[in-house]
Protein backbone atom coordinates (compact mmCIF):
# COMPACT_ATOMS: atom_id res chain seq x y z
CA UNK A 1 0.00 0.00 0.00
CA UNK A 2 2.89 2.39 -0.56
CA UNK A 3 0.83 4.24 -3.15
CA UNK A 4 -1.77 5.12 -0.54
CA UNK A 5 0.86 6.68 1.70
CA UNK A 6 2.12 8.87 -1.10
CA UNK A 7 -1.39 9.98 -1.97
CA UNK A 8 -1.81 12.28 0.89
CA UNK A 9 1.41 14.29 1.19
CA UNK A 10 0.15 17.07 -1.09
CA UNK A 11 -3.52 17.91 -1.50
CA UNK A 12 -4.77 20.53 -3.94
CA UNK A 13 -8.23 22.07 -3.93
CA UNK A 14 -9.49 24.72 -6.30
CA UNK A 15 -12.72 26.62 -6.66
CA UNK A 16 -13.96 29.54 -8.76
CA UNK A 17 -15.93 32.04 -6.73
CA UNK A 18 -17.91 34.99 -7.99
CA UNK A 19 -16.29 37.42 -5.58
CA UNK A 20 -13.35 39.83 -5.48
CA UNK A 21 -9.98 38.65 -4.14
CA UNK A 22 -10.51 41.09 -1.23
CA UNK A 23 -13.83 39.45 -0.30
CA UNK A 24 -12.20 36.01 -0.40
CA UNK A 25 -9.30 37.28 1.74
CA UNK A 26 -11.80 38.54 4.30
CA UNK A 27 -13.61 35.21 4.26
CA UNK A 28 -10.34 33.44 5.10
CA UNK A 29 -9.06 35.86 7.73
CA UNK A 30 -12.13 37.14 9.62
CA UNK A 31 -13.91 35.07 12.29
CA UNK A 32 -17.33 36.53 11.40
CA UNK A 33 -16.90 34.79 8.02
CA UNK A 34 -15.16 31.56 9.09
CA UNK A 35 -17.90 30.97 11.64
CA UNK A 36 -20.32 30.64 8.73
CA UNK A 37 -18.54 28.09 6.52
CA UNK A 38 -15.54 26.64 8.43
CA UNK A 39 -17.36 24.24 10.79
CA UNK A 40 -18.41 27.27 12.81
CA UNK A 41 -14.79 27.92 13.77
CA UNK A 42 -13.42 31.33 14.73
CA UNK A 43 -10.08 32.19 13.12
CA UNK A 44 -7.77 34.33 15.24
CA UNK A 45 -4.55 35.82 13.89
CA UNK A 46 -3.01 39.17 13.02
CA UNK A 47 -1.86 37.51 9.78
CA UNK A 48 1.63 38.95 10.07
CA UNK A 49 4.47 36.57 9.19
CA UNK A 50 5.69 34.91 12.38
CA UNK A 51 2.45 35.46 14.28
CA UNK A 52 0.31 32.54 15.47
CA UNK A 53 -2.57 31.20 13.40
CA UNK A 54 -5.34 29.88 15.61
CA UNK A 55 -8.81 28.57 15.04
CA UNK A 56 -11.24 28.15 17.93
CA UNK A 57 -14.46 26.22 18.45
CA UNK A 58 -17.66 28.31 18.07
CA UNK A 59 -17.84 28.87 21.87
CA UNK A 60 -14.11 29.70 21.99
CA UNK A 61 -13.65 26.99 24.63
CA UNK A 62 -11.38 24.81 22.52
CA UNK A 63 -8.44 25.47 20.27
CA UNK A 64 -9.12 23.44 17.11
CA UNK A 65 -6.16 24.37 14.91
CA UNK A 66 -2.83 25.95 15.68
CA UNK A 67 -0.03 27.12 13.43
CA UNK A 68 2.27 29.97 12.51
CA UNK A 69 1.76 32.46 9.68
CA UNK A 70 4.67 32.07 7.25
CA UNK A 71 3.63 34.38 4.42
CA UNK A 72 0.84 36.91 4.05
CA UNK A 73 0.28 39.04 0.98
CA UNK A 74 -3.30 40.32 1.04
CA UNK A 75 -5.39 39.66 -0.99
CA UNK A 76 -3.27 37.18 -2.96
CA UNK A 77 -1.44 34.69 -0.84
CA UNK A 78 -1.43 33.30 2.68
CA UNK A 79 0.70 30.48 4.01
CA UNK A 80 0.58 29.06 7.52
CA UNK A 81 1.48 25.87 9.30
CA UNK A 82 -1.30 23.63 10.55
CA UNK A 83 -1.81 21.22 13.39
CA UNK A 84 -5.29 19.87 14.03
CA UNK A 85 -6.03 19.70 17.75
CA UNK A 86 -9.69 18.63 17.40
CA UNK A 87 -8.53 15.04 17.05
CA UNK A 88 -6.19 13.42 19.60
CA UNK A 89 -4.25 11.36 17.09
CA UNK A 90 -3.88 14.25 14.65
CA UNK A 91 -2.78 16.53 17.48
CA UNK A 92 0.17 14.24 18.17
CA UNK A 93 1.40 14.54 14.58
CA UNK A 94 3.91 16.94 13.02
CA UNK A 95 2.88 20.32 11.63
CA UNK A 96 1.75 20.41 8.02
CA UNK A 97 1.31 23.50 5.84
CA UNK A 98 -1.60 25.27 4.18
CA UNK A 99 -1.22 27.77 1.32
CA UNK A 100 -4.11 29.88 0.06
CA UNK A 101 -3.70 31.46 -3.39
CA UNK A 102 -6.24 33.93 -4.74
CA UNK A 103 -6.13 35.05 -8.36
CA UNK A 104 -8.55 37.14 -10.40
CA UNK A 105 -10.14 34.96 -13.12
CA UNK A 106 -12.78 35.99 -15.69
CA UNK A 107 -14.61 39.22 -14.98
CA UNK A 108 -16.14 39.13 -11.50
CA UNK A 109 -14.81 35.65 -10.75
CA UNK A 110 -11.73 34.80 -8.68
CA UNK A 111 -9.87 31.53 -8.44
CA UNK A 112 -9.04 30.18 -5.00
CA UNK A 113 -6.50 27.39 -4.64
CA UNK A 114 -5.75 25.69 -1.34
CA UNK A 115 -2.65 23.52 -1.18
CA UNK A 116 -2.28 21.44 1.97
CA UNK A 117 1.20 19.91 1.91
CA UNK A 118 4.10 18.77 4.06
CA UNK A 119 1.71 16.08 5.24
CA UNK A 120 4.44 13.41 5.35
CA UNK A 121 4.47 13.42 9.14
CA UNK A 122 0.72 13.78 9.53
CA UNK A 123 -1.19 10.88 7.90
CA UNK A 124 -4.12 11.15 10.32
CA UNK A 125 -4.44 14.86 9.59
CA UNK A 126 -4.20 14.16 5.84
CA UNK A 127 -7.08 11.71 6.05
CA UNK A 128 -9.25 13.99 8.16
CA UNK A 129 -8.82 17.16 6.09
CA UNK A 130 -9.34 15.61 2.65
CA UNK A 131 -13.12 15.70 2.92
CA UNK A 132 -13.01 18.83 5.05
CA UNK A 133 -11.47 21.16 2.48
CA UNK A 134 -14.11 20.19 -0.06
CA UNK A 135 -16.87 21.03 2.39
CA UNK A 136 -15.18 24.26 3.48
CA UNK A 137 -14.54 25.58 -0.04
CA UNK A 138 -18.03 24.65 -1.21
CA UNK A 139 -19.42 26.47 1.83
CA UNK A 140 -17.27 29.54 1.26
CA UNK A 141 -18.43 29.73 -2.37
CA UNK A 142 -22.07 29.50 -1.37
CA UNK A 143 -21.63 32.08 1.38
CA UNK A 144 -19.85 34.62 -0.83
CA UNK A 145 -22.12 34.15 -3.84
CA UNK A 146 -25.47 34.01 -2.13
CA UNK A 147 -24.80 35.48 1.31
CA UNK A 148 -26.18 32.32 2.92
CA UNK A 149 -24.27 29.48 4.55
CA UNK A 150 -24.89 25.90 3.36
CA UNK A 151 -27.72 24.10 5.06
CA UNK A 152 -26.71 21.62 7.73
CA UNK B 1 -22.34 42.19 -0.05
CA UNK B 2 -23.31 43.22 -3.60
CA UNK B 3 -26.88 43.84 -2.68
CA UNK B 4 -26.89 47.65 -2.36
CA UNK B 5 -28.63 48.06 -5.71
CA UNK B 6 -31.94 46.98 -4.24
CA UNK B 7 -34.26 44.22 -5.35
CA UNK B 8 -33.47 44.34 -9.06
CA UNK B 9 -29.72 44.19 -8.54
CA UNK B 10 -30.26 41.36 -6.10
CA UNK B 11 -32.24 39.41 -8.65
CA UNK B 12 -29.73 40.05 -11.44
CA UNK B 13 -26.91 38.95 -9.19
CA UNK B 14 -28.68 35.68 -8.41
CA UNK B 15 -29.39 35.02 -12.09
CA UNK B 16 -25.72 35.46 -12.94
CA UNK B 17 -24.76 33.09 -10.13
CA UNK B 18 -27.29 30.55 -11.43
CA UNK B 19 -25.91 30.92 -14.95
CA UNK B 20 -22.31 30.40 -13.83
CA UNK B 21 -23.29 27.32 -11.88
CA UNK B 22 -25.11 25.79 -14.81
CA UNK B 23 -22.09 26.30 -17.09
CA UNK B 24 -19.76 24.85 -14.43
CA UNK B 25 -22.03 21.84 -13.96
CA UNK B 26 -22.21 21.22 -17.73
CA UNK B 27 -18.41 21.00 -17.89
CA UNK B 28 -18.24 18.60 -14.95
CA UNK B 29 -20.96 16.27 -16.24
CA UNK B 30 -19.41 16.28 -19.72
CA UNK B 31 -15.96 15.54 -18.31
CA UNK B 32 -17.30 12.63 -16.25
CA UNK B 33 -19.25 11.16 -19.18
CA UNK B 34 -16.20 9.35 -20.54
CA UNK B 35 -14.60 6.12 -19.23
CA UNK B 36 -11.03 7.19 -20.06
CA UNK B 37 -11.44 10.44 -18.13
CA UNK B 38 -12.97 8.62 -15.16
CA UNK B 39 -10.03 6.21 -15.30
CA UNK B 40 -7.59 9.15 -15.19
CA UNK B 41 -9.42 10.55 -12.14
CA UNK B 42 -9.22 7.13 -10.46
CA UNK B 43 -5.47 7.03 -11.09
CA UNK B 44 -5.10 10.47 -9.54
CA UNK B 45 -7.29 9.48 -6.61
CA UNK B 46 -4.91 6.59 -5.88
CA UNK B 47 -1.90 8.83 -6.03
CA UNK B 48 -1.81 12.53 -6.75
CA UNK B 49 0.90 14.65 -8.30
CA UNK B 50 1.47 12.55 -11.41
CA UNK B 51 3.15 13.65 -14.62
CA UNK B 52 1.66 13.24 -18.09
CA UNK B 53 4.25 10.55 -18.83
CA UNK B 54 3.17 8.51 -15.79
CA UNK B 55 -0.51 8.82 -16.65
CA UNK B 56 0.13 8.00 -20.31
CA UNK B 57 2.08 4.83 -19.44
CA UNK B 58 -1.05 3.25 -17.95
CA UNK B 59 -3.30 3.88 -20.94
CA UNK B 60 -3.28 2.42 -24.41
CA UNK B 61 -3.56 5.81 -25.97
CA UNK B 62 -1.30 8.33 -27.67
CA UNK B 63 0.26 11.13 -25.62
CA UNK B 64 -1.86 13.56 -27.58
CA UNK B 65 -5.04 11.62 -26.73
CA UNK B 66 -4.24 11.64 -23.02
CA UNK B 67 -3.42 15.36 -23.17
CA UNK B 68 -6.80 16.04 -24.77
CA UNK B 69 -8.63 14.17 -22.01
CA UNK B 70 -6.62 15.93 -19.30
CA UNK B 71 -7.49 19.25 -20.92
CA UNK B 72 -11.23 18.48 -20.64
CA UNK B 73 -10.75 17.51 -16.98
CA UNK B 74 -8.80 20.72 -16.35
CA UNK B 75 -11.49 22.83 -18.03
CA UNK B 76 -14.05 21.25 -15.72
CA UNK B 77 -11.81 22.00 -12.75
CA UNK B 78 -11.53 18.32 -11.85
CA UNK B 79 -7.78 18.29 -12.47
CA UNK B 80 -5.43 21.02 -11.32
CA UNK B 81 -1.82 21.20 -12.49
CA UNK B 82 1.09 22.57 -10.49
CA UNK B 83 4.67 23.05 -11.60
CA UNK B 84 7.38 21.36 -9.59
CA UNK B 85 10.76 22.25 -11.08
CA UNK B 86 10.62 21.18 -14.72
CA UNK B 87 7.68 18.86 -14.18
CA UNK B 88 3.99 19.55 -14.52
CA UNK B 89 2.13 17.55 -11.89
CA UNK B 90 -1.56 16.68 -12.06
CA UNK B 91 -3.80 16.70 -8.99
CA UNK B 92 -7.37 15.57 -8.53
CA UNK B 93 -9.58 18.47 -7.44
CA UNK B 94 -12.75 17.04 -5.88
CA UNK B 95 -14.39 20.42 -5.14
CA UNK B 96 -16.55 20.60 -8.33
CA UNK B 97 -18.05 17.19 -7.49
CA UNK B 98 -18.73 18.39 -3.96
CA UNK B 99 -20.42 21.51 -5.38
CA UNK B 100 -22.72 19.34 -7.48
CA UNK B 101 -23.42 17.24 -4.41
CA UNK B 102 -24.26 20.31 -2.33
CA UNK B 103 -26.42 21.85 -5.05
CA UNK B 104 -28.25 18.74 -6.24
CA UNK B 105 -28.15 15.91 -3.76
CA UNK B 106 -28.69 18.10 -0.70
CA UNK B 107 -31.60 19.80 -2.42
CA UNK B 108 -33.47 16.50 -2.80
CA UNK B 109 -32.51 14.95 0.53
CA UNK B 110 -33.52 18.16 2.27
CA UNK B 111 -36.97 17.89 0.77
CA UNK B 112 -37.23 14.28 1.91
CA UNK B 113 -36.11 15.24 5.40
CA UNK B 114 -38.65 18.05 5.58
CA UNK B 115 -41.35 15.69 4.29
CA UNK B 116 -40.52 13.32 7.13
CA UNK B 117 -40.56 16.18 9.59
CA UNK B 118 -44.00 17.20 8.36
CA UNK B 119 -45.22 13.63 8.61
CA UNK B 120 -43.97 13.47 12.20
CA UNK B 121 -45.76 16.70 13.09
CA UNK B 122 -48.93 15.50 11.41
CA UNK B 123 -48.91 12.12 13.15
CA UNK B 124 -48.13 13.68 16.49
CA UNK B 125 -50.90 16.23 16.15
CA UNK B 126 -53.49 13.59 15.30
CA UNK B 127 -52.28 11.22 18.01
Amino acid sequence: MTTMEQTTTVQVYQVYIRATPEAIWDAITKPEFTSRYFYGSLVDSTFEPGSPYRSYSPDRAQLWVEGVVEEAEPPKRLRHTWRALYDEEAAAEAFSRVTWEIEPADGPVSKLTVVHDQLEGAPKTAASVSGGWMYILSGMKTLLETGAPLAG
Amino acid sequence: MERQGGLLAGLTCDLIVTYYRRVDDDHVFKALADPTRRHLLDRLFEREGRTLTELESELEMTRFGVMKHLRVLEDAGLVVTRRSGREKLHYLNPVPIRLIHDRWIDKYTERRVSALAELKTELEETA
